[in-house]
């Protein structure tokens, strides 16, 4: 890891900040290569470089959930991985999940129960309850709220988003 | 090509899922910060540490030689960019003070975020990593951050204004000269209170993002924001920059959530097409969630003092209130306004003689601007008035349910004029009260809270209400011109028929995350008898939507979904004089159901609209004078506010031993009038409610005693996840509004108009036992852990 550790370092910036990695991350099910700084974070790599622009960017804490991805099958959060550390991983992005135009049935769930506003938190909140039902696929309503706790929403107070998770849940 | 058939829909009142949805659950939906505009440099904002200090220096070269950055610039700089000021809109008084502020600070720095110096660079990386290496000296000053203390004016602010006080907004209505006094010297009951409005971070979770784009030609630009108002921001943008009007044009994309935050014009709007316009380049700008907390708006920050008086009844007689409103360094768009619009609404939903003495005096502080937050005044003064109504049957002894019983305005007064001269359209309170009683099976809980609540108990059951009313739909220009707002309040609609009976609806609110694309094309979908799937409705774009007002104050169905249903009517008259031409029948002999005109008596002489669209579009059989195609536009001004109304009730838990409130049950009823789309409007109660919670045991922006902001990112303050927050049980009541042909009425800002004061009256009931009768917010576990000890202390002594 290469720290930049503010004004006063004895290098500048940019000669620190020129290097690059070679990754190659499979996104989606198609492999992506790429040359990445060692700082660049997984979901700026997936929004900039690869384009793909559905997972968002809430905070800079990690604190609030919109940037969860799925990678090798498990729900994080993309702003807590260097790309670099995704290196040979496949990863799924809100984008993946609907096959031939027909939404994933937590996609549909959300729809039915009407469990977006503004949609910003949305793909995140999405991966994150598929990966809640990957490990837990009958949640109680408890469950459901306890394990959506990293995910923010600002919109819909979670009632609607939990009553999606439990009805995606019971149609299993 | 398909001619769209015409049928009744009877689509209002459905739960018709969202059109919305598949695009932002796909992540198709674009979001500013995803538009991809090739050649844009980005902007990047250095922004000051300190709350209150002189720029001694500023020393940019080091900036200037890292890779990728194309220019940097001070406030100095670009001071010739400015033809004006930044806007606020409304001067609420004429000797209002005002400090000039520009986008960047120009000698001295006012709030801890107030931006400093402008980094343009080839990249997003490039210009963040260049402020790290700008250098500025200042000389810090001491940070005026406590109310009182800034009415002190011990230490002033803006110097050339000689004081912190930028206005004192007084009210007295008095049905006879001096009554208000006189009821306090006569009353059986004086309340006498104080309530503080923390400071809250409205926290939208798509933070702020901009793309200024010039077009080669021309001087014309366009700039793409994150904003709830396009419109209102075209007209601004081009004054505060001096460019002509008709060249600015607005887009906001998908737009991530608002709450008021995004109803302001924003220094960073002005430097990105500044910069665009300098540089003839696509300039951008997003928003990092440190820099939110900071730079854009925070709402409430009011100290009020309330007093009410009382007959041996409880029967009120008069109200006085005083109130300290946080302005922040500098007024933004409506920064000064929030407080009047509470002004009006201290009488709460309760029936008192003219007796009403209110000022407000406002002051500015070293801390960022506040501005409208979801509710805007009206939570403030809800909580005001529902909390001192606790207060006032607790000194009388009664059940503050029954001491609402007795002051509630009652169905049959209706339409009733308030003290504050503004009349209440519709209502029926004890009905909403009782209906929330019932829901809450309040009975059993009072019983259970007996049984519960007995000497040496550690968990604390408490049952809290409010009623209110949500004074929204903003608003009668005329009643604007009265408040001295700079604005009016209509909304425009334009509705069009295409030949093949395809409808568009283009209007000039502009959602982040209402719905109104679905509900729109309802109100045409039932009006004209074609299917809501057949209904486009284009909005947020200046090019397309030329006119409007925007949304926010719970405006865009009840002024903007009004104007679509004017709209169609407007439409529908222009066809039936096509339709009487084309059925050789004089236009009163016809009736137009279900989207077909027939002649009255005669249903087999019959035109769907569908022909006379297409008849329209041909023009080749149209009556003499009649111009060619179906489309019809309208600006409709309220002709009132609207008056949603509820009463929230909930029960909760205290554990004296840790002070952590559980929210056990949660009852909301709302009274929106008709509802055009029942899963749009629960969704905004729960939302509102969940803020209102959010106001009453989470959040505070916190600020240190010089000005910093303790808070300042989503670890620090504290949203709620779905595991703070209880499940929301809604019932609604239905008073149609009677100022509107739909009846409808807002319901945005209700949930959180709702919450604060049903919560907070909840923990003080539970703690009632133990002599708690005051509680700040946020109550935190600390907090309450600490009211607790302060009173079970006080009570030994």
């Amino acid at each position: 890891m290469i720290a930049y550790r503010g004004k006063r370092s004895a290098m500048a910036p940019n000669q620190i900040w020129g290097l690059k990695m070679k990754v190659s991350i499979t996104v989606n099910g198609k492999e992506h290569h790429g040359d990445v700084e060692p700082r660049t974070l997984l979901v700026h790599y997936i929004r900039e470089v690869i384009g793909l622009t559905g997972t968002n960017v809430g905070c800079d804490t990690s604190s609030c959930g919109a940037c969860t991805i799925h990678m090798n099958g498990e729900a994080v959060k993309s702003c807590t991985i260097l790309a670099v550390q995704a290196d040979g991983a496949s990863v799924t992005t809100i984008e993946g999940l609907a096959r031939d135009g027909v939404m994933h049935p937590m996609q549909t769930a959300f729809m039915e129960n009407h469990g977006l506003q503004c949609g910003y938190c949305t793909p995140g909140m999405v991966m994150a309850a598929i990966g809640l039902l990957n490990e837990n696929p009958k949640p109680t309503e408890e469950e459901v709220r306890m394990g959506l706790e990293g995910n923010l929403c600002r919109c819909t107070g979670y009632h609607n988003i939990v009553k999606s998770v439990l009805a995606a849940a019971s149609a299993k | 090509m398909t001619i769209t058939e015409n049928k009744p829909t009877n689509i209002i009142g459905t739960r018709l899922l969202r059109r919305e949805d598949p695009p932002l659950l796909t992540g198709e939906a674009k979001f500013t910060n995803d538009l991809n505009i090739p050649g844009a440099l980005h902007l990047s904002v250095l922004r000051s540490p300190y709350a209150h200090a002189k720029i001694k220096s500023i020393n940019v070269s080091a900036a200037l030689k890292i890779a990728g950055v194309v220019a940097v610039y001070t406030g100095k700089d670009l001071q010739s960019a400015w033809a004006a000021p930044m806007p606020c809109a409304w001067p609420v008084t004429p000797d209002m003070k005002n400090p000039p502020h520009f986008p960047l600070a120009i000698d001295k720095v006012n709030y801890v975020g107030d931006g400093v110096v402008a980094v343009l660079a080839t990249n997003e990386t490039a210009s963040r990593d260049a402020l790290d290496a700008i250098d500025v000296e200042y000389e810090p000053l001491q940070a005026v951050v406590d109310l009182e203390d800034a009415l002190s004016d011990k230490n002033v602010i803006h110097k050339d204004l000689g004081t912190n006080k930028s206005y004192t907004w007084p009210l007295l209505v008095e049905e006879t000269p001096g009554c208000v006094e006189e009821a306090f010297k006569k009353a059986k009951y004086k309340i006498k209170e104080r309530y503080v409005q923390q400071r809250l971070i409205p926290m939208a979770m798509e933070p702020r993002a901009i793309a200024a784009v010039p077009q080669p030609f021309g001087g014309d630009i366009t700039l793409y924001s994150s904003t709830q108002i396009p419109h209102i921001l075209k007209v601004m943008t081009a004054l505060t920059l001096g460019i002509p009007e008709q060249q600015v044009r607005v887009v906001a994309p998908s737009v991530g959530g608002g709450f008021g935050s995004k109803l302001d014009v924003y220094a960073e709007e002005l430097l990105c097409m500044a910069l665009a316009r300098k540089h003839s380049t696509p300039v951008r700008w997003v928003e990092e969630r440190t820099e939110n907390t900071q730079a854009t708006i925070q709402g409430r920050g009011q100290i009020q003092h309330v007093e009410l008086a009382a007959d041996e009844n409880g029967k009120i007689t008069a109200v006085r209130v005083r109130i300290i409103g946080d302005m922040g360094a500098y007024l933004q768009l409506v920064t000064p306004g929030v407080p009047l619009l509470g002004a009006f609404l201290y009488a709460g939903v309760y029936d008192i003689p003219k007796a009403y003495d209110f000022s407000c005096t406002s002051v500015f502080t070293n801390l960022t601007p506040t501005d409208a937050y979801r509710g805007a005044g009206r939570p403030e003064a809800t909580y005001a008035i529902e909390m001192a109504i606790e207060a006032l049957a607790r000194e009388m002894k009664i059940d503050s349910f029954e001491l609402r019983k007795r002051n509630y305005i009652k169905k049959e007064q209706f339409p009733y004029t308030a003290f504050s001269g503004l009349t209440y359209d519709s209502g029926d309170h004890l009905l909403a009260a009782e209906k929330a009683a019932t829901m809450t099976d309040l009975a059993s809980v009072r019983a259970q809270q007996k049984k519960q609540n007995v000497p040496g108990a550690t968990k604390l059951l408490g049952v809290g209400m409010s009623s209110y009313f949500e004074m929204c739909g903003l608003a009668p220009s005329r009643v604007l011109a009265s408040l001295n707002y700079s604005a009016g309040g209509w909304e425009a609609a334009t509705v069009r028929v295409l030949p093949t009976n395809k409808v568009q609806v283009i209007t000039g609110t502009s959602p982040h995350g209402q719905g109104h694309e679905t509900s729109w094309a309802m109100i045409a979908s039932e009006k004209l008898g074609v299917a809501p799937e057949d209904v486009d409705v284009l909005h947020s774009d200046t090019a397309i939507s030329a006119l409007g007002l925007d949304t926010y104050g719970s405006r865009s169905l009840p002024v903007g979904g009004v104007a679509i249903a004017l709209a169609c009517d407007k439409v529908i008259e222009k066809a039936k004089l096509i339709a009487a031409h084309q059925l050789e029948c004089a236009a009163e002999d016809l009736q137009f159901v279900g989207g077909t005109f027939s002649v009255k008596g005669s249903p087999d002489r019959a035109l769907p609209l569908a022909a006379i669209a297409f008849g329209a579009f041909t023009a080749h059989n149209l009556p003499d004078g009649c111009e060619p195609n179906l489309e019809a536009q309208v600006s409709y001004d309220p002709p009132n506010f609207s008056w949603p109304f509820g009463t929230h009730m909930c029960v909760v838990e205290v554990d004296t031993e840790t002070g952590a409130v559980k929210i056990l049950k949660y009852i909301a009823v709302d009274d929106c009038g008709n509802q055009i789309n029942p899963l749009i409007v629960e969704g905004q109660v729960h939302g509102g409610v969940v803020q209102g919670i959010a106001q009453a045991l989470f959040e505070e922006a916190v600020y240190d005693s010089d000005g910093n902001l303790k808070s300042s990112n989503l670890s620090e303050y504290l949203v709620p996840a779905a595991s703070d927050v209880p499940a929301i049980t809604t019932g609604h009541t239905i008073t149609p509004s009677p100022t509107n042909q739909l009846g409808v009425k807002g319901v945005g800002e209700a949930g959180t108009i709702g919450a604060a004061p049903t919560v907070m009256t909840a923990i003080i009931d539970a703690l009632s036992s133990l002599g708690v009768t005051s509680m700040a917010m946020p109550a935190s576990p600390q907090t309450v852990w600490k009211t607790i000890q302060e009173a079970t202390r006080g009570g030994k002594k």
